[in-house]
């Protein structure tokens, strides 16, 4: 999930003028344009009040996870998946996106929700919906555990495949979290033919977002990068009326992306599927102006839209990139530091990976079944303190009235988990059977 | 402009927040250059011994705590009056007998302005004597100029009221404390009737919380409109020991600070000390303050079978707390009704970080400290133990809260002020 604050706001709107009138003057080349959507689907499986004298293995609140779910099918996935495929059918396919739909999310959708998950079929059915792959538990594995970030990858693309038909090519990591480090590892995978990250100035320099691109060091893998203006004006200002482009109709959106017509390939619009109905409600005209905009794009004869698979077979790359250091899509600083940023934050996240050897060695499926919904990377995110003394931000169905709460919370359950796991080993020790159920023995170390 | 403000306590004399909170306020006010005349009832006996006690005069602090050119532009007047902040009428009573009995009035040793009205003819009762010092007020504001009165608290409403009349000056009240805060829902009608007829006379009302302003729009029937809040600031640590205490303890410490009175629930911090010491080792509470609950809680500590991990100090001051600071490792304060709280801003200046209770109105201004509900003993322990569990809570819970506390000056609640005497002062 990305979210912003009101002051990156202000910077962003500033950012898109200076662009906007960047476009202008370079507008002399003619080529294709083509529109690369890709949405992001997730809600990670939120975790139950558990205290420290709790000692069940029951971590997670599925009341609320369900309400939820079943909230924001209603209000986005299910109208919006039915929005895309009357488009994608109208168009005889010429209207074209990709997905990437988390592990923890379709688990969700199949108990709470299954009908959201035909209509996601009945999308991939068309042939003109690609689906991309990710971590299974949205996580930041790659920062801590390289084995697990595999055995993440692969588990999500086995699922997709076998939900919907499709291996995915296309690799995007959690939040867009990227260096030349990940890339590097995704090629050595020899599964992915291109990767996906943010393509903010401040990474870019003076290279365009809207090219192909190689990564620094890799031989084959493309790298696409996120147009955050034009992907921002949909995702974020589509319905502030501060803004003074409001209203955003599909007819003015087109011609800023005329523009781009001239020098650059493709327009990577990335941006959470949440955007339809929950981040922009339906009230705003959201679902209207995407009803709208094939129409106006294709209106303009060397328009299309493609999916990252098609967009890199078709474009070759114009240079490299070279991200040395870590990057993603959130917040104005489009760096780690949401998740990371705070001592609890890097204290959880640092104590949860400590105990990966251990977790694995008790071989019990639910325990390491437990310890990696522990890994998505929502929970650190809850744990953040950069913009809560403004009361802004991360409010998104945030569970916790605070990030020190949700810390606390994370802490006693890894610390029952931990339980669980010492209390295996010693009866592995001690020749008592494997059978026996889990008894947390609540043990306080200080 | 100049304020005619009616108090009940004073720094050194204070047995709680009210008198610490007219400290910063008129402090600031200084500093806007706003003329204070602030009348207090003068305290009368130093050997009393109940709680009250703790407000006598101590003759070797009350210069140094008094910096009287931090507040060139306040005047002080006292009144002889054994009025005191936090009394009942029952200990008033007592105490009004004690005096009597001891025939002897001291004088204060307070270099401050002293009136001639008074002497040793108090009325026998609380009312009596709240009226009294009406009188004793009025009289003495005939010879002050003033362009507003301002009352801190019940005990000074009806002087209040008797000042705006008399001048014919507006009537600003100011409500730290309702009676369903201090007393539940056990209410004192004659205490109730004094502060709803104070409400009704102002012309305009302070809170100090949000949470205060709805019990006087839902309990006193005043409209909302009539009701500004202004949250109290934190006066900073100035003098703080940066080198090392010298204390090293292997055991960690859970602080309470406060009176031990019902509103403050030391009966939820025992509870939680208790599901605590069944976890966990090497803690020990620490129940600094005195109240008429302090024989209560001493009996409740024992009955727990948690006698030897409670502590119990009595009443502390000056640098005996910030001994208490530097040794402690979390502060709560699990206040049944709380219509601010300043303690907890105080414990975060000195690095403490703080668990405080949602029905306090500290809670509306502090957004880096834990809060609980008062009755939820199981997440009070919980919130207890993962503090001193895990140090990076601890460490995020203090520097955030830390750093969010500076922000919180008495001069925006003296600014605050100034702008409803002027708004006030139109209106009338």
């Amino acid at each position: 999930m990305i979210n912003i604050s009101r002051e990156a706001f202000c910077v962003l709107c500033t950012h898109d003028v200076l662009r906007r009138a960047k476009y202008k003057l370079q507008n002399t080349r003619k080529n294709m344009a083509s529109i690369c959507f890709y949405f992001q689907v997730h809600q990670p499986r939120r975790l139950r009040h558990y205290t420290v004298f709790d000692d069940d293995d029951k971590y997670f609140d599925d009341s609320k996870n369900a309400f939820i779910c079943r909230k924001v099918a209603n209000k986005c996935y299910l109208p919006a998946n039915r929005l895309l495929l009357d488009t994608i059918k109208r168009y005889e396919g010429r209207f074209r996106i990709a997905y990437s739909i988390t592990g923890v999310l379709l688990e969700q959708l199949f108990k709470f929700s299954p009908e959201v998950i035909s209509t996601f079929d009945a999308l991939a059915e068309t042939g003109c919906v690609e689906f991309l792959a990710e971590t299974y538990y949205h996580s930041l594995s790659f920062l801590y555990s390289r084995d697990e970030f595999i055995e993440q990858i692969n588990k999500h693309c086995d699922t997709i495949e076998e939900l919907f038909g499709q291996k995915p090519k296309i690799f995007r990591n959690t939040e867009l979290i990227y260096n030349n480090e990940l890339a590097g590892l995704i090629e050595s995978m020899d599964s992915f033919d291109a990767i996906l990250t943010e393509g903010a100035d401040h990474i870019l320099g003076s290279k365009s977002p809207n090219f192909v691109y190689r990564p620094r060091d890799c031989g084959r893998l493309k790298l696409l990068l996120k147009n955050y203006t034009l992907s921002d004006d949909i995702a974020f200002r589509f319905s502030n009326r501060d803004w003074a482009e409001w209203p955003l109709t599909a007819d003015k959106y087109a011609q800023w992306v005329n523009r781009i017509n001239g020098n650059g390939n493709v327009v990577n619009l990335f941006m959470d599927y949440e955007t339809f109905g929950e981040h922009q409600w339906e009230d705003t005209g959201i679902f209207n102006f995407m009803r709208h905009l094939p129409d106006e794009i294709l209106k303009h004869p060397d328009n299309d839209f493609k999916t990252p698979s098609e967009v890199i077979q078709t474009y070759e790359p114009v240079g490299t990139v070279d991200i040395p250091h870590l990057i993603s899509w959130a917040d104005t600083e489009r760096d780690l530091s949401a998740w990371l940023g705070n001592a609890m934050q890097s204290n959880a996240i640092h104590e949860l990976y400590r105990i990966e050897k251990k977790v694995k060695k008790t071989g019990s499926e639910k325990i390491i079944e437990d310890w990696r919904k522990l890994q998505t990377s929502d929970h650190f995110y809850y744990m953040c303190t950069k913009y809560f003394a403004d009361g802004d931000v991360h409010k998104y169905f945030n569970p916790y009235d605070s990030p020190y709460d949700s810390y606390i919370n994370f802490m006693n359950i890894l610390g029952n988990l931990h339980n669980r796991c010492s209390k295996r080993a010693t009866g592995a020790l001690s020749g008592t059977s494997l059978q026996n159920k889990d008894q947390p023995n609540l043990q306080i170390v200080c | 402009m100049r304020v005619f403000m009616l108090g009940w306590e004073f720094p050194p004399y204070i047995s709680g927040g009210l008198g610490t909170a007219c400290y910063g306020l008129t402090k600031a006010m200084n500093q806007l250059g706003v003329e204070v005349t602030f009348v207090l009832p003068k305290i009368v006996n130093g050997k009393y011994v109940t709680h009250v006690k703790l407000l006598t005069p101590d003759s070797q602090t009350s210069k140094t705590s008094l910096n009287l050119n931090e507040l060139k532009n306040v005047s002080f007047c006292t009144i002889n009056s054994p009025l005191q902040a936090y009394s009942t009428p029952d200990s008033y009573q007592q105490q009004f007998e004690e005096t009597l009995r001891q025939k002897q009035i001291k004088n204060s040793t307070f270099s401050l302005k002293q009136s001639s009205f008074g002497g040793a003819d108090y009325g026998g009762d609380m009312y009596t004597e709240v009226h009294r010092y009406a009188a004793l007020a009025a009289e003495l504001a005939e010879k002050e100029q003033f362009d507003i009165v301002h009352a801190h608290d019940w005990m000074t409403y009806p002087a209040g009221i008797a000042v705006a009349a008399l001048s014919g000056k507006p009537l600003i009240v100011h409500m730290h404390a309702t009676e369903f805060d201090r007393s539940g829902e056990h209410v004192n009608q004659m205490i109730y009737d004094i502060e709803r007829r104070g409400l009704h006379a102002a012309d305009k009302i302070i809170a100090v919380s949000y949470l205060t302003r709805s019990i006087i729009v839902d309990r006193y029937g005043i409209s909302r409109e009539k009701v500004e809040v202004v949250h109290n600031g934190v006066e900073r640590n100035g003098n703080k020991i940066l080198t090392d205490s010298g204390i090293s303890k292997d055991e960690k410490i859970v602080l309470f600070l406060g009176r031990i009175t019902m509103q403050k629930g030391p009966e939820y911090f025992l509870r939680a000390a208790k599901r605590v010491i069944d976890v966990m080792e090497n803690v020990k509470f620490v129940m600094a303050g005195s109240g008429d609950l302090m024989h209560r809680a001493v009996e409740m500590a024992a009955e727990l079978g948690i006698g030897s991990k409670v502590l119990f100090t009595g009443f502390l001051r000056g640098d005996a707390v910030q001994k208490i600071y530097q040794m402690a490792d979390l502060f709560v304060m699990p206040s049944v009704s709380e219509p601010f709280g300043l303690v907890p801003l105080e414990a975060l200046d000195n690095d403490v970080p703080v668990i405080i209770s949602k029905q306090s109105g500290v809670s509306e201004v502090l957004k880096h400290a834990l809060k609980v509900d008062f009755w939820d003993v199981e997440e009070i322990a919980n919130k207890i133990i993962a503090v001193l569990k895990y140090p990076p809570l601890k460490m995020t819970l203090r520097d955030y809260g830390n750093f969010e506390v500076r922000k919180l000056r008495w001069n925006e609640s003296a600014a605050k002020c100034l702008r409803i005497y002027e708004d006030t002062m139109v209106a009338v």
